[in-house]
């Protein structure tokens, strides 16, 4: 891996970009200060740091989204200043956004060589841009109908879209900001056989992710930033694990070390038997099939399976955000009548969304505005809103979760995305709720907001909250969950509780309810999980849907749970 | 592809462009008003600025409704053909006294504003879509309702639209009293609050537990009531009712008003000064230049001008 990298480096003329002093402001902040970073040719570079350490910042600047305030960008060898993203793509560099930046209306195949088609007689040859595009992406492990529209295909396929057409562009550095963030396990490995395919052509790839696997399974070297400088630089494989999260925190490693890799404590004392919340056959004839959960105050209840399992739907129904068909909802005894979020709210519910940009931040308002959003009518009287009263919430939970801003009157838009989830977690906590959902609360967030918002999590259950924890992160379900529901095609397929909640067992509940998709020829194809991910009615969907009333006598036999007991005691 | 900029000028840039979408609609103001005192003879005079005040009433209100609209991330193409319901309602309606027919008037627009709230809000059609239904349908029916032009006789109306208080014409304190509403209803009530949030984000709106859709409703049914304030004044300065030329139009001054003073077309912000500034920068400019002579033509080219001006800012600002 580290002999490629090296051959790569010496073998090619000089570095195949590198940057010298680059510094770049912004009102207030020196976003990047003196940095020194040096790409070889066929390498898988890490880019780590908390956010708002200048990770964004330097990918936009070397993709030309940001022009630098100083310093120097040579690009293979020669002195290059990118002023717009289509200068810079063009020139090689390919960036491949979390949202990623492609069109949904247009098929697949005409994303893939947009700006470039293949052409015959002046038009576009239609035929052989098809037939290259389903052999291109078939390498890809995306096996779709290439002259369908893009928007059919999960995000996980997306993302190979936009990773093979960075690549059919002739990209000479590819840039990945967060990939596998919305990508699912099987989706991960395509990613990574298709990294080592283009560490082997030669290409760069600068590989920016939270998830330290990922790092050491697949990356060369690592650059480590810290407030705008770069703090380490160097091959990964002699760098310990422990040295590297507290480059990145600036702490001591002994001191990371006795914090655990998560900072949950030990199982919540539970301070009633009575449970807080009380959810029954949920169904809305689509993604929920008769989901029913019980959380007693001070637990942490996780909630397992795998992307699509119909965690997110459970949360969502709860809450009131989605429609149901049927089942019964009931908070600390009585049950909930109009099915609305205000309505759950007024009932003590609350849930912070899984996606953080598009349903939980209002981008343009101010860190106090956006707290206070929810709990404004309380803090009203007669339509009337008090500015007292809100500074006082908002003061409580600024210190309370250690928000860090220029002042509770700046953009949210401006913070970084751990300060931004710390402002929506103070948004729900400043309603008092009984049951708060919580959707993957520490996807895309520093180590150190991560450490704090489970810590945060630890304080809410002591204090007889009801906590429903979705994660992806195992880690953090087995270590943050008192008792894990697993989940399959939105049915209850287990339950683990006690000493249980371990990752074997978890994973092995995962696993043994997907046993029988797995034995199904079609699902194993890397193409099952995008079309079951569009929701569209493909054939393997509508097979695992048939089997799954067989799926939970299977799930509980193996993990050990009994789903006869959820909900009862 | 690979040449050295110059830094310096992207940082002003980078600057320059919020300061003047925040600003730059004052100094337009502020430019016009050094103009014209330089420049037009008898501008300075007590009579002049008394026609200049009255003169910007109906864009004035209207864009404070559309200001409301336009927050919440929509738009209110109809507001014109309201104005011309509202006429048409005061003219067959006088015979029930001057205070009925206004009231009847102001009912009729609020409907008009209901029906668009409600197809925006509950049946989600585009607000472009609903509105642009309404500025059809709106001026067609307030034809069918008063074909051609009708003077109004009714004392209690001229006096409305002519009459004084200190000095100062009733059209004059009305706006002034609804600008001072509305700021209090975007600074200080709850309501102001959502508007602005939901136009920043409605989905984040909806899980918060707010009432997104009775809040859109709410808001344009409040740009309808305005509208037809607007055409009731209109309607009184004219002394005429005149549905098939009141207000035709005026929607993009409104519009242009609301986006030169800094409510970015896309919502999540609202700017009610700024807006007012806007409404006054108009009607400076438009009298300027008919004070100068030049053809109503040339009108329309400044105007247009400071459209592009300000939509250009606004999108500089999207794109950060």
């Amino acid at each position: 891996m580290t002999a490629t990298a090296e051959q790569g480096g010496a073998g090619a003329a000089g570095p195949a970009l590198r940057t010298r002093g680059l510094t770049k402001r912004f009102p207030g902040v020196l976003a990047l200060d003196d940095v020194d970073f040096d790409l070889s040719h066929g390498e898988v570079h890490a880019l780590v740091g908390e956010n708002g350490a200048g990770k964004s910042t330097l990918i936009k600047v070397l993709s030309g989204v940001f022009a630098p305030d100083g310093g120097e960008v040579r690009y293979l060898g020669e002195a290059a200043r990118f002023d717009t993203p289509l200068r810079a793509q063009q020139a090689g560099i390919s960036t491949i956004y979390q949202e990623v930046n492609l069109i949904p209306l247009l098929s697949v195949a005409r994303n893939l060589f947009l700006g470039r088609e293949p052409r015959r007689f002046g038009l576009i040859d239609f035929a052989r841009m098809h037939r290259e595009a389903a052999g291109i992406l078939r390498d890809y492990g995306v096996e779709v109908d290439v002259t369908g529209p893009l928007q059919g295909l999960s995000m996980g396929a997306r993302q190979m879209v936009a990773l093979a057409r960075a690549v059919v562009a002739d990209a000479r550095v590819v840039i990945m900001d967060e990939p596998t963030s919305s990508l699912e396990p099987r989706e991960v490995e395509t990613l990574f056989t298709v990294i080592g395919g283009l560490r082997e052509r030669g290409i760069t790839v600068v590989y920016v992710s939270h998830r330290l696997d990922e790092l050491y399974r697949i990356c060369d070297r690592v650059t480590v930033l810290r407030d705008g400088r770069v703090v380490h630089t160097g091959a990964l494989a002699g760098l310990e694990r422990l040295r590297l999260i507290s480059l990145m925190l600036g702490r001591e490693a002994e001191q990371v070390e006795r914090q655990g890799a998560t900072t949950f404590g030990g199982p919540h004392e539970r301070r009633a038997e009575e449970p807080v919340l009380v959810a029954e056959e949920l169904d809305d004839r689509q993604r929920l099939h008769g989901v029913s959960l019980s959380i007693r105050p001070g637990e942490v209840l996780g909630l397992g399976g795998l992307l699509g399992s119909g965690r997110t739907e459970t949360a969502r129904a709860i809450a009131g955000a989605a429609a149901l068909r049927s089942g019964r909802i009931t908070v600390a005894g009585v049950p909930l009548r109009r099915r609305s979020t205000g309505a759950a709210i007024a009932a003590g519910i609350s849930m912070l969304p899984e996606d953080r940009k598009s349903e939980g931040i209002i981008p343009d308002l101010s860190v106090r505005e956006n707290i206070a959003l929810a709990a404004m009518p309380r803090l009203s009287r007669f339509g009337l809103v008090s500015e007292r009263r809100i500074d006082r919430v908002v003061d409580v939970f600024v210190e309370r979760l250690r928000i860090k801003s220029a002042g509770t009157r700046q953009k949210v838009a401006e913070l970084s995305g751990g300060n931004q989830q710390k402002v929506l977690l103070a948004r729900w906590l400043a309603l008092n709720p009984r049951v708060l959902l919580l959707d993957e609360p520490t996807r895309g967030i520093d180590v150190g907001a991560k450490a704090e918002v489970q810590r945060l999590v630890d304080e809410l259950a002591a204090e007889g909250l009801g906590v429903l924890l979705i994660s992806s992160d195992l880690e953090e379900l087995i270590e943050g969950a008192d008792r894990v529901v697993v989940l399959k095609d939105g049915s209850v397929v287990g339950e683990l509780s006690g000493d249980d909640v371990r990752e074997g067992a978890l994973m092995r509940a995962i696993a043994d309810a997907d046993a029988d998709a797995a034995a199904d020829p079609g699902c194993t194809t890397p193409g099952g999980p995008a079309a079951e991910g569009a929701g569209r009615p493909g054939g393997p969907q509508e097979h695992d849907g048939g089997a799954g009333p067989a799926d939970p006598r299977a799930g509980a036999s193996a993990g050990e749970g009994t789903p006869g007991r959820r909900g009862a005691r | 592809m690979t040449a050295i900029g110059m830094p310096a000028v992207r940082i002003d840039r980078t600057r320059v462009v919020p300061w003047l979408q925040e600003y730059g609609v004052y100094i337009g103001v502020a430019a016009l008003l050094v103009f014209n005192v330089a420049f037009t003879p008898h501008f300075l005079s007590l009579e002049n600025f008394r026609t200049q005040a009255v003169q910007v009433t109906p864009v004035l209100i209207l864009s404070l409704g559309m200001a409301l609209v336009i927050a919440t991330g929509g738009i209110d193409l109809s507001v014109g053909s309201v104005m011309a319901l509202a006429a048409a309602m005061i003219s067959l309606y006088l015979g029930y006294g001057p205070v009925v027919a206004v009231l009847v008037a102001l009912v009729a627009g609020a409907a008009a504003g209901a029906v668009n709230g409600a197809l925006v809000a509950f049946a989600g059609v585009q607000a472009i879509v609903a509105t642009l239904a309404m500025m059809i349908g709106g001026r067609g029916l307030s034809l069918v309702l008063l074909p051609q032009l009708d003077g109004i006789r009714n004392p209690g109306i001229r006096e409305l639209g002519a009459g004084d208080v200190f000095g100062v014409p009733y059209l004059v304190w009305i706006s002034a009293a609804l600008v001072a509403v509305v700021v209090f209803v975007v600074r200080r009530t709850l309501f102001g609050r959502r508007i602005v949030a939901i136009g920043g984000n409605r989905r984040a709106g909806e899980l918060s537990g707010l009432p997104v859709r009775r809040t859109l409703l709410a808001v344009y049914t409040v740009c309808g009531l305005f509208a037809a304030v607007a055409g009731v004044l209109a309607t009184a300065r004219l002394q005429a009712s005149d549905p098939n030329s009141i207000g035709q139009l005026i929607e993009l001054s409104a519009i242009t008003a609301v986006v030169v003073g800094g409510t970015p077309l896309q919502g999540g912000r609202v700017r009610i000064a700024g807006t007012v500034a806007g409404a006054v920068l108009m009607q400076l400019l438009v009298s300027t230049l008919i004070k100068h002579d030049l053809p109503p033509s040339w009108t329309q080219i400044a105007q247009t001008a400071v459209i592009i001006a300000a939509v250009y800012v606004a999108r500089e600002r999207g794109r950060r």
